[in-house]
């Protein structure tokens, strides 16, 4: 005992002696919580449209004007001709196109019906997807307001009946996509710099050929993993404490649930991170080596955790590796406690599973870590 | 007079893949002895030298070092050896005194202890001014020294010291090996190893390893007389021109 508490005072010094290293623990995490969060968002705002009326209409002008009223949209300038359109949205000064065919309101007014084009930029299809709907809503309101318009007084009365549908939106009412984002790159945050810390930290003794030294010690393997890898998770903890009081100050996060919880399962899926990082650095000779290892398996992690896009949309088999993905668990359980204010019992799930993990990943990296070549 | 042998290899090889660096060496170390480990680069000393300092596993052969097994009983040997590598290996970003502290609890020196003998090192160093900057700031040749009262700290049996003075200037080298001799003075078995020929002849005994062999070993009057040479210099040359 007295032996780690001798590691963990070296530990200590060391970090807070690297004046390089300080504000890469704790300041570049924190501008990376203000900058993405506030960037990583799903809105899809500012709409680069532009429209082709070759009708000229009293209807034409109030479909346009309905556009121009929309904040989702910036109507961007009005093409004599398709093929204009099409050189604009090959150069991506446009994303939406609305063309207005010759005798549309004619068409309306005789036929009770009229087609319009719309050509969207889909090459992010998502955003594509989002730009449609909106599209979508403002015919749709168009539509009604043409209806009105054909309908004597008499009949507005008796309006056929019409069903909508009105959704309240459960954890998350306003739709807020920051509620939503900022646990999850707190996660993000948390998880990455502990891993390169500690991925790096032993290896980095490898280099300098002080492990050797300590290696000829009588100091017990479980001794220096310990004391070695406990500043780490100090940080971590105290990492995710920033994140927390940031996201309550400067973004407003909901927190339903019970922190303790939420510390709870962060000591533990810690473990998971720390001993991942010692086997990273157990298997490799460099930092170099050791970062580019410890970057591959982050950049699988956040991109596979749920973080970004949702699991269920993935292919099964995608499904069943995120089942070993343990920032997977960690976004569920931030996000279902901050959020929905789940219980012990409702995480118990993620725990189990998490607490395997690290018991799997320490024990795979005492066993590798060797002292005897 | 008879005394104890602290080191004693037995055909002791080492082999990587294809390659013996280490092959069937035989020889002991009495106790208080300087053994010098004399080579070329690439001879095998180093490896020769981790295995006896637990860090590496033979391949074949029989080795006890201050009495233990180095198959099983690494741990123990641990307790009774200190070593000082080649390439320096305390921490740049720690002080000297520091250092000292850290290596001293590692070892399980009561916190007492530690601190009589932080003062004690410091005062012999002379070390005084400089005990609480970073060890990274100071000149090789102190880094050195204080590197080897390191290994000392736990009242080691025996201290393996691997080139121990490479890139030092002489004056410091004499210093060096007076701490050697003190040491060695006060029981330790010394083992080192050396490049320099005229620090083979502060040695008790000496051997000289060739292509992972020991091709010669006895006290340097003794190789000389056997090599008709005036200096262990001229010793190690006919040696390594022999086996070319």
């Amino acid at each position: 005992m007295k032996t780690i508490g001798y590691i963990i005072q070296k530990e200590f010094k060391q970090i807070f002696r690297n004046k390089g290293m300080l504000p890469i623990i704790f300041i570049l995490p924190i501008l990376q919580l203000v900058i993405l969060s506030n960037a990583a968002t799903y809105e899809v705002k500012n709409i680069k449209f532009a429209y082709i009326d070759y009708d000229h209409t009293s209807k034409s002008r109030a479909l346009i004007e309905k556009f121009n009223a929309s904040t989702y949209f910036d109507v961007l300038t009005d093409f004599p001709s398709q093929l204009k359109s099409s050189t604009a949205m090959l150069a991506g000064e446009v994303d939406v196109v609305l063309e207005i065919p010759n005798h549309f309101e004619q068409n309306l007014l005789k036929e009770k019906t009229s087609d319009l084009s719309i050509t969207i930029n889909a090459i992010d299809g998502a955003a594509a997807g989002v730009e449609s709907g909106y599209v979508n809503q403002i015919v749709q309101s168009f539509n009604k307001d043409v209806k009105m318009f054909f309908m004597d007084t008499s009949k507005k009365a008796m309006q056929p009946l019409t069903i909508e549908s009105i959704p309240s939106f459960w954890y998350n009412t306003t739709l807020n996509y920051k509620t939503f984002m900022v646990p999850g790159i707190l996660v993000l945050l948390v998880s990455m710099i502990t891993l390169f810390l500690s991925g790096m930290n032993i290896v980095r003794e490898k280099e300098i050929g002080t492990l050797e030294q300590i290696n000829v010690t009588p100091i017990r393997k479980s001794q220096f993993i310990i004391g070695k890898l406990f500043p780490f998770w100090i940080i971590g903890m105290g990492l995710l404490t920033v994140g927390l009081i940031l996201a309550k100050i400067i973004f407003n996060v909901p927190m339903e649930g019970s922190l303790g919880l939420l510390y709870l399962f962060t000591s533990i899926y810690l473990l998971v991170i720390l001993g991942m990082g010692l086997l990273i650095s157990n298997f490799t000779d460099t930092q170099q080596q050791a970062m580019f290892i410890a970057w591959f398996f982050v950049v699988i992690f956040i991109l596979m955790s749920g973080l970004f896009t949702p699991i269920e949309s993935m292919p099964k088999w995608a499904q069943i590796i995120t089942e070993f993905n343990p920032i997977k668990y960690f976004v569920e359980v931030v996000r279902m406690v901050l959020l929905k204010g789940s219980d012990f019992n409702d995480i118990l799930p993620q725990l189990w599973k998490t607490l395997l993990y690290a018991i799997v990943m320490n024990g795979l990296a005492v066993w590798s870590y060797k002292k005897v070549n | 007079m008879k005394t104890e042998n602290v080191i004693e290899a037995d055909q002791l090889t080492k082999t990587f893949g294809g390659f013996t660096a280490v092959n069937a060496i035989t020889f002991e170390v009495k106790k208080g002895e300087i053994f010098g480990f004399l080579g070329a680069n690439g001879a095998g000393k180093t490896t020769a030298m981790k295995m006896l300092i637990g860090i590496s596993k033979p391949s074949s052969g029989t080795a006890k070092v201050a009495g233990f097994d180095v198959y099983t009983q690494t741990e123990s040997i641990k307790k009774n050896i200190g070593y000082m590598s080649q390439k320096f290996a305390l921490y740049d970003d720690l002080t000297v005194k520091e250092n000292i502290t850290f290596f001293g609890g590692i070892y399980g020196l009561s916190r007492t202890k530690i601190k009589e003998k932080r003062e004690q090192l410091v005062s012999e160093l002379g070390l005084e001014n400089i005990s609480n900057k970073l060890v990274g700031s100071l000149p090789l040749g102190w880094k050195q020294k204080l590197s080897f009262s390191v290994s000392l700290l736990h009242e080691p049996k025996i201290v393996f010291l691997d080139e121990p003075t490479g890139g030092v200037d002489p004056i410091t080298r004499r210093q060096f090996w007076e701490m050697i001799y003190k040491a060695a003075d006060q029981g330790t078995t010394i083992f080192v190893t050396t490049h320099y020929m005229d620090e083979a002849e502060y040695c008790d005994r000496v051997s000289i390893m060739v292509e992972g062999k020991i091709e010669a070993l006895d006290t340097p009057k003794k190789l000389k007389e056997q090599f008709k040479a005036d200096s262990m210099s001229q010793v190690f040359l006919k040696l390594a021109r022999n086996i070319e």
